[in-house]
């Protein structure tokens, strides 16, 4: 297992490394963009791979209110942190992008808003499960959890309605209609390596997860024992 | 009492002491309702709108009081269970826990909707409001619009009662979720006030986010009130 893992990083290390340089050299500079628009080759990597993570925590939290496994809420746990982490990239490497091509730093656009709400959502389920206690942690995150998703969708239609109604300051954001052949090849090699990298992520948290589990539970076992010692 | 008791006369019950609690205690009516005149008087500070201006932000302003005033009252709804182990003779109790929850959803519901008839004129005094929109609408909004806030409230209490420093953790979950019917709530209120546009879409989607979320805390309050 272990050397699976370190094979894997290496092979994520190498996809990064010719993502990197698919984005930057061999991709064409953008005709009225620039240079600044090579930042997209990490902005929508991140943004595909965090929903694909919130995705992973809804099923994981599903399945671990049915199964009760302590592997699915440490899925859930991992999914959640690396899904924020990427979504944090997304809301960062935005701004820095609007500002140069729009003029603006933020504008409460329909995409930008309902990825700012998922991300508000998913940190919140973090702050619970960081402020909850003992063994009830991983029901109440995962009835969160679902909870979330759920608003997913009602969140994307109340705000996509809630744009459309009123006058929009700055029109589109979207590059995905006349994308080159050779910017589709940077994007899907970045996407690849980003994916690899929220998987080496999760799989870490994951294992550090149910290892925290276990140790906690060695400790309750071993002061229970020295307990029956005593007496 | 009925031989067989079953989810609704169970609901009644419970229900039936929390008013009388409340009715003789008003504790979560009188902390709300001064929580949110004091919201009002504070808004009324930091704006000083026209007519015209008033119809445009009063939406925003009231739902916002409200949604404040009834974190305020949602905080109280478990504790009190609390006191006593009450909460735990209940787990041990063979009645339903969706019969529990829906209680206190409904008592939260009266609270907040008697908040609401008492705040409402308020607000017509203090920002000189006049809807241009007919009026049955609003109140259509409102019933739906409470609706939301209570029942993933009454859900969201109930998860942050088992968390260290409780209070604060509830509008810390409750506030994310609620964004999109916050969102409908203020915008159909605003459609009505300024009759500008139309308030159906917004209607509508109160709807289905009180249907769905009904739905979603009904099926999973048993594991979080059973959870150890």
């Amino acid at each position: 297992m272990k050397k699976l893992y370190q094979a894997l990083s290496v092979l994520t290390a190498l996809l990064l490394l010719y993502g990197f340089c698919q984005a930057w050299y061999i991709a064409p500079t953008e005709a009225t963009m620039g240079n600044v628009q090579r930042i997209f080759y990490y902005h929508l990597p991140s943004a595909w791979v965090a929903f694909l993570l919130f995705f992973v925590n809804f099923l994981a939290s599903v399945w671990y209110l049915v199964r009760r496994t302590d592997g699915a809420d440490a899925l859930a746990l991992a999914s959640a942190e690396v899904g924020v982490s990427f979504c944090t990239i997304v809301l960062l490497t935005g701004p820095i992008w609007a500002r140069p091509i729009w003029g603006i730093w933020w504008t409460w656009d329909a995409r930008l808003t309902s990825t700012l709400v998922l991300w508000l959502i998913y940190v919140s389920y973090l702050v619970l499960r960081h402020y909850a206690t003992g063994g009830q942690v991983p029901v109440l995150a995962a009835a969160l959890g679902i909870f979330g998703f759920v608003d997913v969708p009602i969140v994307y239609m109340a705000i996509r309605w809630f744009r459309t109604q009123h006058p929009q300051p700055v029109i589109g954001g979207g590059q995905g209609s006349g994308l080159d052949h050779t910017m589709w090849v940077a994007v899907l090699w970045n996407l690849a390596a980003f994916a690899m990298l929220a998987l080496m992520f999760v799989w870490a948290r994951y294992r550090q997860a149910l290892a925290e589990h276990a140790l906690e539970e060695a400790h309750i076992a071993g002061y229970d024992e020295a307990r029956g010692e005593a007496r | 009492m009925s031989a067989t008791p079953t989810l609704w006369s169970i609901t009644r019950r419970s229900l039936a002491k929390d008013l009388r609690l409340e009715w003789r205690s008003k504790d979560a009516i009188n902390s709300m309702l001064f929580f949110a005149l004091l919201v009002v008087v504070i808004f009324s500070f930091g704006f000083d709108p026209t007519a015209e201006e008033s119809r445009r932000i009063a939406g925003g302003l009231l739902w916002v009081a409200v949604l404040f005033a009834t974190v305020v009252a949602l905080n109280q709804t478990w504790t009190r269970e609390l006191r006593n182990q009450v909460l735990d003779a209940y787990r041990l109790s063979p009645a339903p826990p969706q019969a529990l929850f829906l209680s206190k959803t409904i008592a939260n519901y009266l609270f907040v909707a008697i908040l609401e008839m008492l705040m409402v004129p308020l607000f017509v005094v203090f920002y000189n409001l006049r809807s241009v929109g007919p009026v049955w609408q609003l109140l259509v909004v409102a019933a739906l619009a409470t609706w939301a806030l209570v029942v993933n409230g009454t859900f969201f209490a109930a998860l942050s009662i088992r968390t260290r420093s409780r209070e604060i953790m509830l509008p810390l979950i409750l506030f994310p979720i609620s964004i999109p019917a916050l969102l409908a709530m203020v915008d159909a209120t605003t459609s009505i006030l300024t009759g500008d546009n139309s308030p159906y879409f917004w209607m509508r989607l109160l709807a289905v986010y009180d249907v769905v979320f009904t739905a979603v805390s009904l099926l999973l309050f048993e594991p979080v009130l059973n959870a150890e």
